[in-house]
């Protein structure tokens, strides 16, 4: 097979912008995607089989059969899950990534999160670090992905957002009823509320229309086309320099590596199973952070014998995503306006500053709710079946409103992903296996994170409201999955440097949301961008010709 | 342990649905008739999970259960993706079978609705995991997408007041701009 500059596996948020970037800078690039390209014409509308509700299997994938993966109990009993359930972790396997059928809130960082153990000191038991560079970093390139890829959303109303040079380039969709009902209550308790930004046209933007605002939101293809992911944005400018080709189904094996230590390329699976060797004079993994560190923890070989990047322990630890707590609201009026894509209205209030607390997390109302989602946000005392839950589902449906955010979790080094030493997926590859727990300060914040959500709620007039604030006894991963590639100066507690390249082995890269360090308070997807946009310039900016010069 | 349900008054738009939807659904109903073939189900089966279905979400101004082809729903995702269930089902449904030859001395669909009720009451503790299943299942095929054969005719986004097919585009901002009432409610 023809050698390239660059072969990038998996073309998600991250993926997909390292290649637009590589490709555009004239390296010839492979993008490597494990599932199928999905067309806007893929919504389907299905409120059992999507990629937030999953009970008839993923939309998105990866489908349930033949791709499993471990969980760790407290106990120590292992159990096999499948994709669609909870425990599986999942994000989606599909060119775009998660981005095809995210909520698509494009969230900044505050400065505070890049520097969360200067701030606040490292709670026992904890690995809570600073990043290696900072908010003022990443700046330009949070604008670029704004600019690029598309934000709507308006940061007036708050004043704890970091510096920014520019507005987003879309104002935000008109408020619904929810918004009109948060907002006066946010303000009479002192609150900063805002139009939240979303990655998402709000007005005809990169030659595509605006939200039609439809019901169904989070967790579908958009039927028009108006949700900015890297499917409908820096992908196809990367095929379009034509430097850049993207092979679909294709499922990495493992990087190979030469007897220097070099990466000389990928081993992978082809769209009929048959494997297939793919030279390359640099390796980026982009599969999300779960499946980046076990592609790493599955290259091993006689100089790497623990995996790839991998000598200190350190891949694979520190696996982080959100602690989502909040609280539904009941009203004795209609709330809902049938309008999404129904998240509209957030505070970052209380992200950080409160005592006592390391950190806190934004709140904003829920994503438009399907019916099937009220069938346990009913208000308290309700009847779980028969007469009294159905007359409950006609009663409540339109008057219910849910506030929620995501606690910046607490990281630990015992939070992890390995590779199982028995379970295999259709492939015969070892699956990822997750062991350990969300550390317990995590568990403060968002119990306090639940209770600010309810006084919302009942200033807003709620007159009946039920914490959502529980202590899961697993990892905490899934759509927001990161931290397993930490980045670091330090390559005993680190994996990449600060421009994600392995500290061990020059040509290889990990950028996506495994270098976080931390997760910030809020949706990762736009840091995961930025970081993206931000090494991508560094590697174009280190690329000498025909090989890579550190 | 039920509560009585509070008292909930059908708004004049939901009574007059209920009357129309009922019709059109209870013909749908009867698509699984006599000697039809289930893609799992025995049709002894069937009626056990007809019954315990209804009991789940019962008929009222709208359809039960099982005349919005909740059973029909259940049986797809038995010989599709929840055939890692079918054992769970078995099993299940002949333990309530059991319970009401047992308490009542007639099989469960048989049995009077308030013995039904008190039957899927103690059924609830007798056989945790599988209830929680059901009354999943139950609420997945009455509330979820009509696609996969349960919720008939979009009858439940109906009850609920959900438009459908929903307004979208450009008639989302026409309606709202010359509605007589635009309160967004709330103390301000």
């Amino acid at each position: 097979m023809k050698r390239v500059n660059a072969v990038v596996i998996g073309a998600g948020a991250a993926g997909g912008i390292v290649a637009k970037e590589l490709s555009t800078a004239g390296l010839s690039v492979v993008l490597l995607e494990r599932g199928k390209w999905y067309t806007p014409a893929d919504c389907r509308k299905d409120d059992l089989r999507n990629q937030r509700t999953t009970f008839l299997g993923n939309a998105f994938g990866p489908e349930d059969e033949g791709n499993p993966r471990v969980w760790v109990d407290k106990n120590g009993a292992a159990h096999t899950v499948l994709p669609s359930e909870g425990a599986y972790q999942n994000n989606a396997a599909c060119v775009g990534g998660g981005t095809l059928s995210y909520g698509a809130q494009a969230w900044r960082y505050m400065p505070q999160d890049f520097k969360m153990r200067s701030t606040y000191g490292a709670p026992g038991g904890s690995s809570l670090e600073d990043w290696p560079i900072t908010y003022d970093d990443l700046e330009p390139f949070y604008e670029k992905a704004e600019y690029e890829i598309g934000v709507s959303g308006d940061y007036s109303g708050t004043p704890f957002h970091g510096p920014r040079r520019r507005d987003l380039p879309m104002p935000p969709l008109p408020p619904n009823r929810e918004f009109g009902i948060l907002e006066p209550a946010a303000k009479r308790l002192g609150l900063h509320p805002f139009h939240l930004p979303m990655l998402r046209n709000s007005v005809p933007y990169n030659s595509r229309g605006p939200c039609m605002r439809c019901r169904w939101c989070c967790g579908f293809a958009c039927e028009v086309d108006a949700k900015n992911g890297s499917q409908n944005t820096v992908i196809p400018i990367a095929l379009n320099t034509g430097n850049c080709a993207l092979r679909t189904e294709c499922m990495a094996k493992e990087i190979l590596t030469d007897n220097d230590g070099h990466a000389t390329g990928v081993a992978y699976f082809d769209e009929r199973g048959h494997l297939q060797e793919q030279p390359a004079d640099i390796v980026i993994v982009s599969s999300a952070a779960i499946e980046s560190a076990r592609l790493l923890l599955n290259s091993r070989s006689r100089l790497f014998p623990g995996g790839l990047g991998n000598r200190y322990d350190q891949v694979g630890r520190n696996l982080q995503g959100h602690h989502y707590t909040g609280a539904p609201g009941s009203f004795d009026f209609e709330t809902y306006d049938d309008v999404g894509p129904g998240a509209s209205i957030a505070v970052m209030d209380y992200n950080h500053g409160t005592p006592g607390l390391a950190g806190g997390g934004m709140l904003a109302n829920e994503f438009i709710r399907l019916p099937i989602h009220m069938i346990d946000r009913l208000p308290p005392n309700t009847p779980r079946w028969g007469e009294g839950h159905k007359q409950a589902m006609r009663h409540w449906h339109k008057r219910s409103i849910v506030i929620m955010g995501p606690t910046q979790q607490i990281p630990s080094a015992t939070g992890r992903v390995i590779v199982d030493p028995n379970v295999r997926d259709k492939f015969g590859l070892p699956v990822a296996r997750f062991e350990g727990n969300v550390h317990p300060h995590t568990f403060e914040i968002g119990d306090i994170q639940a209770k600010r959500a309810e006084a919302w709620l009942k200033e807003a007039g709620a007159i009946s409201t039920s914490l959502m604030a529980w202590h899961p006894e697993s990892v905490s991963a899934g759509q927001h999955q990161a931290g397993t590639c930490r980045m670091g100066d330090d390559p005993r507690s680190s994996v990449v440097n600060r421009n994600c390249q392995l500290h061990e082995v020059d040509n290889v890269f990990v950028i996506d949301g495994s270098v976080h360090v931390t997760n910030g308070g809020f949706n990762p997807v736009l840091t995961i961008m930025a970081v993206a946009y931000y090494a991508s310039a560094a590697l174009v900016r280190n690329w000498e010709g025909t090989a890579f010069r550190s | 342990m039920r509560r009585p349900a509070s008292k909930i008054v059908l708004t004049r738009r939901q009574f007059a649905l209920a009357g129309a939807l009922s019709g059109v659904v209870t013909i749908a109903g009867c698509h699984r008739g006599a000697g039809a073939a289930w893609d799992f189900l025995s049709d002894r089966h069937a009626r056990i999970l007809s019954a315990l279905c209804d009991q789940i979400i019962p008929a009222d101004a709208f359809p039960g259960a099982s005349q919005a082809g909740v059973v029909t729903y259940i049986d797809r995702q038995l010989a599709r993706h929840y055939r890692r269930h079918q054992d769970a089902y078995r099993v299940g449904l002949a333990q309530v079978d059991a319970m009401s030859r047992n308490g009542f001395g007639s099989a469960f669909a048989d049995a009077a609705s308030a013995q039904q009720m008190q039957i899927v009451t103690s059924l609830e503790k007798a056989n945790r995991g599988f209830f929680e299943m059901l009354r999943q299942h139950t609420m997945e095929g009455y509330y979820g997408s009509p696609r996969h054969g349960g919720n008939r005719d979009a009858v439940s986004w109906r009850m609920l007041g959900l438009d459908e097919p929903p307004l979208r585009g450009r008639a989302q901002y026409d309606l709202r701009s010359t509605a007589p009432s635009r309160s967004q409610g709330g103390r301000s």
